[in-house]
């Protein structure tokens, strides 16, 4: 039995059959697009007059050479944690959950809300922080609920819909910092005035790293994993991903189902959002999503929304950028680098994916299979 | 054009779709290629258009061996395929159409194209209007243009797939007539069928495919015990007719009317008892699906109202139909019934009554392993429904039709299964009956229409006929209605003839509204 069928369009969002006979030659393909990303990003460093192994070694010394660069990648792996596991989510349901950037700017918007409305009240600070976070999620998932509601009763495709809040988000926030929440005197890009150290997640070694929100990350990994490989809820997102007319007709409630993913990712989103605020900047700044939310969406793309591979990809992508910090004070190049690397890899990902599923065994029968059953943008993204 | 191919294999991963095939095709012969699901046949027939590569074996055209590496380049060959769903381009002109796959120049050269191809029509006694529309056309007309389109490519060899799936009776007879002439011409038909009537009455020879191999050739008269002893091993005698005893009331429509596009259903009347079984005859399109789909709350209720146990479901949800057992099964298995990336066992968790939260993988694999016994289903809990053949398939359909269900709606049930897999759905289907479930089905064919259903609606130019009584209907007559031909003495017979065998007419069976077909044009 071949084990995936010529439906090239979309991997089946199943992490089971990933331990296959093919393990092996999988694992060997990803290798060799990871080597071509990094051959491609060579090249360019090459026209820019820069040594590319010296840049590689400044990004790792920059991202594990000393207690704090550590941490400081564990402090940019959380919010990527939490973004993929959320967009996983919407992956699932087979929606394109662009609006992700603004459903984490929204959590981080209700949570210093909360923040300002508690701060001068007697309640336990720990309390605050709490109300604060859960105001976060709340918010992360009305923003992107948003978005489900005019995808289900606007008819407004939801990268569009996605895109538009994600403008709208980012407005709200300067709106915000430069009026209402100004600081005292006059509004600045540096973003609102900083809370007391009290109200923000207790924190290791005088480090930015919080224990709390690394646990966060975490759980919500494997709280999405479990979703969707061990419950019932997970197999109907599936079912609405891969065939939403089949999976109405066989009973399940489908626009309820594609909402629920948008307020599961939302609230992750918001999640990421709200640990921004309270762990590492304790205030909100104009860009309080630092894209993590575009890279949560590549890191989806990349590990073919199989749950099980968000934690070492998240990490990786979470040390390339912290490790790129370093390259224009060192070798005088943009800290964007990284992004480079990022984009080539998971270019290069889905090129090898596309190019297995080609040339594998079986000829492409999908020449003459039609168009695959809802065609919605997710459907495109295995084909490259 | 003679065809000869040779020693073609091609394997699916540990599937031998071909395995080995070796048969020549003389020129103008309308060859007959038999099977049933998966034996290979559509497998073979793309390999010989371009639209699959083998994965060894050679393919002669008049003797000179071809590399077909796509579609274009067999139609360039001159092999051309006529699919079983027209792949045409509905909202675009006939002409349009044709121009598409021509070799291109930048400026489409309409007038020649037009007079070619209406020339070509015209030698073979086709009418086609080429400034049409072709979603005005119908199924059978656009065969005809698919047909027409291949010739002026210069087409030699035409390979038709189950090309009589949906079409009139008569369109059929043009359709052979047509072959026929073009055989007569030197081109080489190579004829895809599970009707071995059809075969019978048209094909020159036949060739007989069974998992991946040819297992037989035969010249006429055929022997039909024979051809299908070749293809199952063995031969299998249709079923009888299968009585029903109608309990109570299970169905009513009390002047239904509905709406979909430019099909309209007004004033119908019905009503469907427990363990019966009503067939739906009709040009595709002439509201069959319509009046399934509204039974099953998937379209609203213009008109009248829907009893179902004498509890009125009009305006209600498809959701709340199928909880109070309504199971709709559509047509198109992998479109909108299966979910190709799951698994069967997946399938039949998705299915459950009362799942819980967390999934219960050993309790869906029993369930998948009970179902794909009960149901003969060729397949495994873990494999994925897009890897199973369509028969398989339609067999998974039906299992996931939940156990308590009261009324199945059924789209094309056994379209495109062959004649063992009829047979055998059929005779679960018609246990369901024997345990109240009552079944309303659409389909083409004619004789599955009488040997399965106890009363047949024939749907024409949106009118619905009197239930006919199926045991006293032959083919012809049933042929003639759907075409559009009144009966006499129609009302007499569908009372007199009810199943029930007392006589008794049902209050309600009938459709004043619509009444019996008056105009006789086709």
């Amino acid at each position: 039995m071949p084990e995936r069928q010529p439906l090239p369009s979309r991997p089946a969002p199943s992490s089971r059959r990933r331990f296959g006979r093919r393990t092996w030659t999988d694992l060997g393909l990803q290798s060799g697009a990871l080597v071509l990303a990094f051959l491609l990003t060579s090249v360019i460093l090459l026209v820019a007059g820069a040594p590319p192994f010296q840049a590689y070694v400044e990004i790792a010394k920059g991202a594990a050479a000393s207690f704090t660069d550590i941490s400081n990648v564990l402090v940019a792996w959380v919010p990527l944690l939490l973004a993929s596991a959320g967009v996983l989510v919407t992956f699932a349901a087979g929606l394109w959950n662009i609006g992700v950037e603004g459903q984490i700017v929204l959590g981080a918007v209700l949570t210093t809300w909360v923040l300002r409305l508690l701060q001068d009240t007697s309640l336990p600070p720990a309390f605050i922080v709490v109300l604060a976070i859960i105001a976060g999620i709340v918010g992360g998932a009305l923003w992107a609920a948003l978005a489900g509601i005019l995808k289900t009763f606007g008819g407004v495709n939801e990268i569009f819909g996605g895109l538009g809040l994600n403008f709208v988000a980012t407005a709200l926030t300067l709106w915000l910092i430069f009026g209402p929440w100004k600081r005292p005197g006059i509004g600045s890009m540096s973003g609102t005035e900083p809370f007391p150290e009290q109200l923000g997640l207790p924190t290791v070694g005088g480090e930015r790293l919080s224990l709390w929100s690394l646990g966060l990350g975490i759980v919500a990994v494997i709280a999405v994993y479990v979703l969707l490989e061990r419950t019932h809820v997970g197999l109907r997102l599936k079912a609405v991903g891969l065939n939403q007319r089949a999976a109405f007709l066989l009973g399940v409630p489908t626009w309820q189902y594609a909402l629920l993913a948008f307020l599961l990712c939302g609230g992750l989103a918001g999640l990421a959002g709200a640990v921004q605020v309270t762990g590492v900047y304790h205030r909100l700044i104009p860009s309080i999503s630092s894209g993590y939310g575009f890279l949560g969406l590549m890191i989806g793309m990349l590990i073919a929304y199989k749950a099980i591979w968000v934690a070492p990809v998240a990490l990786f992508f979470a040390a390339l950028n912290i490790g790129s910090i370093q390259l224009p004070i060192v070798l005088k190049l943009d800290s964007t680098l990284s992004g480079v690397l990022q984009g080539a890899l998971v270019l290069f990902v889905l090129l090898v994916e596309g190019a297995r599923q080609r040339y594998s065994r079986r000829a492409p029968s999908t020449m003459v299979a039609g168009p695959v059953p809802g065609t919605s943008p997710p459907d495109d993204v295995g084909a490259v | 054009m003679e065809i000869r191919l040779i020693d073609i294999r091609k394997h699916f991963g540990p599937v031998k779709a071909n395995d080995g095939i070796t048969l020549t095709v003389p020129a103008g012969t309308i060859q007959g290629i038999l099977g049933e699901n998966g034996a290979g046949k559509s497998t073979l027939m793309k390999i010989l258009s371009g639209y699959q590569h083998a994965d060894a074996g050679r393919i002669e055209l008049d003797g000179r061996p071809v590399h077909m590496r796509s579609p274009a380049d067999a139609i360039r060959h001159g092999v051309g395929m006529l699919h079983q769903d027209p792949l045409d381009f509905p909202p675009m002109r006939v002409v349009d159409n044709l121009l598409i796959g021509a070799p291109g120049r930048l400026i489409p050269q309409r007038r020649e194209a037009v007079s070619a191809v209406a020339g070509l029509a015209g030698s073979l006694g086709l009418s086609i209007d080429l400034k049409a529309e072709v979603g005005s056309l119908t199924v059978g007309e656009r065969q005809q243009l698919e047909l027409l389109r291949l010739l002026w490519l210069g087409a030699r060899v035409l390979i038709l797939d189950e090309p009589t799936t949906g079409i009139s009776a008569r369109q059929r007879q043009e359709l052979f007539d047509t072959l026929r002439r073009l055989a007569a011409q030197g081109k080489t038909i190579l004829f895809v069928s599970h009707k071995l009537e059809e075969v019978e009455e048209l094909c020159t020879r036949v060739a007989v495919l069974r998992q991946g191999r040819l297992v037989g050739e035969a010249l006429p008269p055929f022997r039909v015990e024979r051809l299908v002893g070749m293809m199952f091993e063995r031969e299998v005698t249709p079923g009888e007719r299968f009585a029903c005893t109608p309990g109570k009331t299970l169905l009513r429509l009390a002047g239904l009317g509905a709406e979909h596009g430019r099909i309209r259903l007004e004033g119908l009347d019905l009503e469907v008892k427990a363990g019966e079984t009503i067939g739906l005859a009709g040009m595709e399109g002439s509201g069959q699906s319509l009046l399934l789909q509204t039974c099953a709350g998937l379209r609203p209720v213009t008109h009248g109202r829907i009893y179902l146990d004498g509890a009125d479901l009009t305006g209600k949800t498809y959701r709340q139909f199928k909880k109070r057992g309504v199971a709709y099964v559509p047509a198109t298995r992998l479109e909108e019934g299966l979910i190709p990336g799951l698994s069967l066992a997946d399938h039949f968790l998705l299915t459950e009554n009362k799942p819980g939260f967390f999934i219960n993988r050993e309790r869906g694999r029993r369930t998948a392993e009970e179902r794909i016994a009960r149901f003969n289903i060729k397949g495994t809990p873990t494999s994925p429904v897009e890897s199973l053949s369509g028969g398989n398939q339609q067999r998974a359909l039906l299992a996931l039709v939940e156990p308590g269900s009261k009324l199945m709606l059924l789209e094309h049930p056994t379209r495109g299964l062959d004649v063992e897999s009829v047979i055998y759905l059929w005779s679960k289907l018609k246990e369901r009956c024997g345990r109240g479930e009552a079944i309303i089905f659409t389909s083409s064919d004619l004789d599955e229409l009488l040997r399965y259903s106890d009363r047949i609606l024939v749907f024409f130019a949106g009118r619905v006929s009197e239930p006919l009584d199926a045991a006293t209907t032959t083919v012809d007559e049933l042929g003639e209605l759907i075409g559009g031909a009144s009966r006499s003495g129609d009302p007499v017979d569908a009372v007199s003839a009810w199943p029930g065998g007392d006589g008794r007419a049902p209050d309600d069976a009938g459709c004043h509204a619509s009444g019996a077909p008056e105009n006789g044009d086709a």
